[in-house]
């Protein structure tokens, strides 16, 4: 996907702006987030299981090498190949190939936010292979020939109005509202793809070491067609995605429906290990892993690490008033809300992502509900620093915080000045005692009014009254 | 036991009455209370645009202005946060700096935490008439783990105004949109957050909203007055507490 996060001021006004999209995202509101707080209950120890979950995360990314390389012969003793890809661009290369070299002109897809990073259904369409996204929300995205704006409800800022619209036009069917008949008439699309596709492209949830399987979590069993289904199965995922054993996976799999949905399972779960073996009933025949790197392992060992500890559970973005406010287009890359925020300056570099890591109040939201406790703000914080650090701030941004510090560095000068303040913004004020219009502070007054300062700062009053009470 | 008050920046410059509302909250709850002339700022705007090097410098002056008292407090808690939770971080290096920067945390509190679980004050000189509804702040809540607008603090229950009546409002605890500088770099969608606040605020049918950190006032009051509510009373939990302001 063409990256578009240094555009996020503009994205972000224009979304601001879209009267479909703030309803459409009202509508959403805070239905995960309710969802959520209700199972949360349900482990005894949910605080405690959190602990647990980033440690075994910290685990497995501590070495990551060995682990993959556990992986990596375990899921070859089971039939299936372990490819690597350093970029998005080679992710495409590896599937083409492996398109040309199996014979395969149709490919069914099952959810990969990967899938996005590598822009891959652009490119296979360019290399002449069809894919057909076989998750509801991305099959209706795929129709309007859009980006997910959330890593689990990819589609989650569209109406069911327009989901109609877009159905009509594609299936030549009567327009209707009826969700069921909605996804009825998906499925029967879906199905004749699913039975001639030639491969079926799977991301992955997590990828277990000691099995040499992926899991996949998904809720509307697509997933399981799309890697049971073709010849050809490639599983697509980042090489952070590791857990040593299955035990690890028990553990993580308690936290991620309830954090992400509110669900305390999710509909499917699968695990899946390797290629048809005689005697299987189901299966297929190839199985291929494309771990990726794409900028992941810039984050090992640096100051961001704890980054790769994510679960892509979506719950810091369905808790984020930000991404609540302007959905998650505006963020212009692959991964939107706080985590993307972290992500994308990392994997992009920061300099492409200037804006991101300031889009947040830092209200914490994100690193009180995360599972496995990434501590979101203090990552947001540190990419500010780095990017002052490398002189990637606007001058005047920079100097007006030096300016203010200077200031409050020295007592009396900063007395004066504020008394001087005090004075001007109440004149400002008049008598309705708020200011329309500040200057200097446009952006504040745009959409409200800044109510003016009493006239009088705390320090000159309680000098006065320690001078009249003769203290 | 002597407490050195820190009234922060906001409130020295556009509210001073909430300070002074602190100030006698603290002397009715039996403290000897004392105001360093030479406070400014906690450094929060530099930690939170990326200069450390401003923030160390302001967070070293906090350190020398009030490490002498017994207890730090401040009417907000977004200031108490900065200092109690995001100061050590800023000292890593400073092994020496570093204790001296812990003991001051364990004595920093924001206001009404400190009222109800150091100086267990119970009985309150204020008195209100009319309904409020309450916005903890999201540093109050998350940094410091309850207090705020709400009173109280972690684990304490909020302290008892006669007359007052409660209204939770929908998301009580969800982000005004303030942010310090979020509120100028995205100052339309600061702006439309802060309208979402004030939505759930109508909705209450509250009297008056009380809050805990000046930030908030002042941008969930900017937005009420420009969306045309002009009953709608935006108030500092000291104040209340105090009895600076009675209700109706
Ligand atoms: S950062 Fe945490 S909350 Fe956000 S998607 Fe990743 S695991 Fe979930």
């Amino acid at each position: 996907m063409q990256p578009q996060s240094a555009h996020f001021k503009r994205r972000a006004a224009a979304e601001l702006a879209n009267a479909q999209l703030q309803s459409n995202m009202r509508r959403f509101g805070g239905r995960f987030v309710a969802a959520r707080a209700k199972v949360i209950g349900e482990l005894d120890d949910f605080e405690g299981t959190r602990t647990a979950a980033a440690a075994a995360r910290d685990r497995a990314l501590e070495n990551l090498d060995v682990w993959i390389e556990r992986f990596e012969r375990e899921a070859k003793r089971r039939g299936a190949s372990v490819l690597f890809a350093e970029t998005g661009e080679e992710v495409a290369r590896l599937v083409i190939e492996l398109c040309r070299h199996h014979g395969v002109r149709k490919v069914t897809k099952s959810k990969s936010m990967l899938s996005e990073e590598a822009s891959l259904n652009q490119r296979l369409e360019a290399a002449g292979v069809q894919a057909v996204e076989t998750d509801l929300g991305e099959y209706i995205l795929q129709l309007a020939g859009e980006p997910p704006s959330h890593i689990i409800a990819p589609a989650i800022h569209k109406s069911k109005e327009q989901v109609a619209d877009l159905f009509e036009r594609a299936h030549g069917r009567p327009r209707t509202l009826d969700i069921p008949q909605m996804t009825r008439e998906a499925r029967e699309v879906l199905r004749g793809h699913f039975l001639s596709a030639d491969m079926g492209i799977s991301g992955g949830n997590f990828l277990i070491a000691e099995t040499g399987s992926v899991a996949l979590v998904t809720n509307e069993g697509n997933g399981r067609m799309v890697t049971t289904l073709p010849r050809v199965h490639v599983c697509i995922t980042g090489i952070e995605k590791v857990l040593p054993t299955l035990e690890d996976l028990a553990l993580v799999m308690r936290l991620l429906p309830r954090s992400a949905t509110g669900q305390s399972i999710s509909n499917y779960f699968t695990v899946a290990t390797g290629v048809r073996a005689p005697g299987d009933r189901d299966g297929p025949e190839h199985m291929y892993f494309i771990l990726v790197d794409n900028g992941r392992t810039n984050l090992i060992g640096g100051d961001l690490h704890e980054m790769l500890r994510c679960i892509r559970c979506g719950a810091c973005m369905n808790h984020c008033p930000v991404y609540q406010t302007i959905g998650g287009h505006a963020y212009g890359w692959v991964y939107p809300g706080p985590m993307g925020s972290v992500l994308t300056p990392s994997y992009l570099g920061l300099e492409n992502a200037l804006d991101l890591p300031h889009a947040s109040t830092l209200c914490g939201e994100c690193g009180v509900v995360c599972p496995v406790k990434i501590p979101l703000p203090e990552l947001l914080r540190k990419l500010r620093e780095k990017q002052v650090d490398r002189g990637l701030r606007p001058r005047s941004e920079v100097l007006a915080i030096r300016a203010w510090s200077w200031l409050a560095q020295r007592p009396r000068l900063y007395a004066s000045v504020t008394r001087m303040a005090a004075r001007y913004l109440r004149f400002l004020g008049g008598g309705r005692r708020r200011i329309s219009r500040l200057p200097f502070g446009g952006a504040w007054t745009r959409g409200r009014d800044m109510p003016a300062p009493e006239g009088r700062t705390f320090r000159e009053l309680y000098a006065r009254r320690r001078v009249d009470s003769g203290k | 036991m002597r407490v050195g008050l820190f009234v922060t920046c906001l409130v020295d410059l556009v509210r001073p009455r909430i300070g002074f509302a602190a100030l006698r909250l603290l002397e009715a709850a039996g403290c000897e209370v004392a105001v360093p002339a030479t406070q400014t700022c906690c450094g929060q705007p530099g930690y939170n645009s990326g200069d450390r090097a401003s923030a160390r410098a302001l967070a070293r002056k906090v350190l020398e202005e009030f490490e002498g008292f017994d207890y730090v407090v401040a009417p907000s808690g977004s200031c108490a946060g900065m200092i109690r939770t995001h100061y050590p971080d800023l000292f890593g290096d400073e092994p020496v700096t570093l204790d001296r920067i812990g003991r001051l945390c364990a004595k920093t509190y924001e206001l009404t935490d400190f009222l109800a679980n150091v100086a267990k004050l119970d009985a309150v000189p204020g008195a209100f008439e009319g309904t409020v509804t309450y916005h903890d702040s999201c540093s109050g809540l998350r940094e410091l783990g309850g207090g705020g607008g709400g009173g109280g603090g972690p684990g304490g229950a909020p302290p008892r105004v006669a007359g007052l009546e409660l209204a939770e409002m929908k998301d009580a605890t969800a982000c005004c949109g303030f942010g310090g500088t979020f509120s100028i770099k995205f100052g339309d969608v600061s702006a439309a957050m802060a309208e979402k606040k004030c939505a759930n605020i109508a909705a209450s049918g509250a009297d008056a909203v009380v809050l805990g950190d000046l930030g908030c006032m002042l941008n969930i009051e900017g937005r009420l007055r420009r969306g045309g509510d002009e009953r709608t009373r935006v108030l500092h939990v000291a104040e209340v507490l105090a009895g600076s302001e009675t209700g109706q």
